[in-house]
């Protein structure tokens, strides 16, 4: 079996067959998983037994007749996602002993579908990063080169899947955590429409913006896992009561008459040339199967990366108020009072950025900058939003870059938080107007992968993975494999 | 905008975070420029365009009823506690 080669499409046809059983691919896996580890630090956890026994089970369960296509695939979810009985930490020191008495909606989806988990993925301190620099459990490396970065916050989920040492993973993205770690590591990311996914289980950051998604090698494997993952949860308050479509039902459908719109603003001067010059290559490659191609512009779209760092730190500083050493994660040694231990708890539990957040968000909520902080940057939000629907009065998807470079060293932007949180000014406005995006492979610049984003209007996952697949029909980008893990 | 010490220690209290004496230095620097930063939204022609409630449009926060629908799971919660006794979780004492 050449695990690199391989997609979920291909392993779970592969299975059916019964060209390899689950335990054989999964052991297969977990060998490479342990082979990358050092340099890559992808993982958190590696759940080896638990694996191999669920996959014994998927065995078990295809020998006995009807079990679902993608019985006894492996994947790994991010450590975002509470796992019961297993590790969950969030890259944080503050939950570095949180055993999760529950699963996440999204990981007892995609389990009930018969995956079998092969671990815990690394990423950037609750989320917050976009560059996977900010774990406790200390930086990702880009399989691509790893002197550089793999983007975050799913840093780990993209070098994973990169590096085909697992066949796909979950992610999470709140401002491009999937779509930037994605482009940078030369993958395909999915981030569904806002409450597509149930967040229930999903530890949250900025609770009007998270979103669960996938890093996969191919579109076609993200539709395969999206079902699964997707649909009501009555456990999510924002989770959305609409039927979830079969996305593979509609991969191969033709692009004759499709309307690309170019988001003029997302070519902007930070754009490096030669990222720009492979997006328009992989637009010429839309054009010749059928689409149009016209540009559009969404005036207010550049200020969302400064409304964004209002309305997310303010949803942060509200939603990890929650640790306070008493009910779980990290206690501070001896407290002096209640006060001395919520304040050294969460000083000794959160890393820098993680508190830069919770504090930029303290002050905008504070007496007397409600209005001009978090409400302004509530109403401008409107307005990038208003700009999308403007935008798709005439075109059906939306194109531009992911990222405007590729890959950055580790440490390079690691002590100015502006110019790290400009890495997402392309994937921010789709979180901040609650629409789905992706990032896919369109080529490399000096050995380096990047992204080609497609944004769509509300629950058109359906259409952006029939682009995107006819698009990897027509290109390998994807397939690519870094040299050293071939 | 440009915050002073005595700003960032006011923030790290409302935001029970105790900060070491190095971390103070780093944060004054860091917020005053992410406030310069954001202040560009002040530019932005709001008028009367109401504050988004809700990223899908159209659709609020939908409610439950009232009703218990999860069974006690205490015991199970309080594995991940720091310190628990007779099913109660302990703090420093509170009142004297």
């Amino acid at each position: 079996m050449s695990a690199p080669a391989a997609t979920v499409a291909a392993l779970a046809k592969g299975l059916a067959a019964g060209e390899y059983s689950s335990v054989e691919l999964t052991r297969a896996y977990l060998e490479r998983i342990a082979a990358a580890q050092p340099a890559l630090n992808a993982f958190v956890t590696i759940t080896g037994e638990s694996a191999l026994a669920a996959a014994a089970a998927a065995d078990a369960a295809r020998a006995k007749g009807q079990v679902g296509r993608l019985a006894g695939v492996p994947i790994a979810h991010k450590d975002i996602f509470c796992t019961e009985g297993v590790l969950t930490t969030c890259g944080s020191k503050m939950l570095a002993n949180f055993v999760s008495p529950y699963d996440a909606t999204v990981v007892a989806g995609l389990r009930d579908a018969g995956t079998v988990m092969l671990g815990k993925l690394n990423m950037d301190e609750f989320a917050m990063g976009s560059s996977n620099e900010t774990s406790f459990f200390g930086p990702v490396h880009n399989p691509w080169d790893t002197k550089m970065v793999p983007g975050g916050s799913s840093g780990g989920s993209a070098a994973a899947v990169a590096a085909r040492i697992v066949p796909a993973a979950t992610a999470t993205d709140t401002g491009g955590s999937i779509r930037q770690p994605a482009a940078l590591c030369g993958v395909t990311g999915i981030k569904p429409t806002y409450g597509r996914c149930s967040r229930y289980g999903m530890i949250a950051f900025a609770s009007s913006l998270d979103q669960a998604g996938l890093i996969t090698v191919s579109a076609e494997d993200a539709a395969l896992l999206l079902g699964p993952m997707s649909g009501f949860d009555p456990r999510d308050s924002t989770s959305v009561e609409r039927a979830v479509p079969d996305y593979t039902a509609t991969l191969a459908d033709s692009l004759e008459g499709l309307t690309i719109g170019l988001v003029k603003e997302f070519f902007d001067k930070g754009l490096d040339a030669r990222n720009e010059q492979r997006i328009r290559d992989a637009i010429a490659v839309f054009e010749k199967l059928g689409a149009r191609v016209r540009e559009v512009s969404c005036p207010n779209l550049p200020l969302s990366v400064p409304t964004y760092y209002v309305v997310a730190p303010a949803e942060c500083s509200s939603n990890l108020a929650r640790f306070d050493g008493v009910r779980f994660g990290h206690r501070c040694e001896s407290p002096k009072n209640l006060l001395d231990l919520y304040c050294r708890s969460r000083g000794e539990g959160f890393g820098a950025e993680v508190k830069r957040r919770i504090m930029t968000g303290t002050y905008v909520l504070s007496a007397g900058y409600y209005d001009a902080y978090y409400l302004k940057a509530q109403r401008v939000r409107q307005l990038i939003s208003a700009d999308f629907a403007r935008a798709f009065d005439s075109c059906d998807l939306l194109f531009g870059p992911t990222s405007p470079t590729p890959a950055f060293p580790i440490g390079a932007k690691f002590d100015d938080p502006i110019t790290m949180y400009l890495n997402d000014i392309y994937t921010i406005g789709a979180n901040l107007a609650g629409l789905p995006g992706m990032s896919i492979p369109c080529g490399f610049v000096d050995g380096l992968p990047v992204g080609l984003q497609i944004v769509g209007p509300h629950f058109s996952e359906s259409r952006m993975l029939n682009a995107a697949h006819r698009y990897q029909q027509e290109t390998d980008w994807h397939l690519r494999v870094p040299a050293a893990f071939a | 905008m440009s915050l002073s010490r005595a700003d960032i220690e006011n923030i790290a209290r409302l935001a029970r975070l105790e900060l070491t004496e190095a971390e103070i230095p780093v944060y004054v620097d860091s917020l005053s420029k992410i406030f310069a930063f954001v202040g560009e939204l002040d530019r932005a022609p709001t008028g009367d365009i109401a504050p988004m409630a809700h990223p899908l449009p159209g659709l609020a926060q939908r409610l439950r009823a009232d009703e218990v629908s999860e069974a006690n799971r205490r015991d199970t919660y309080q594995k991940n506690a720091p310190q628990v006794e007779a099913g109660l979780y302990l703090v420093p004492k509170v009142i004297e």
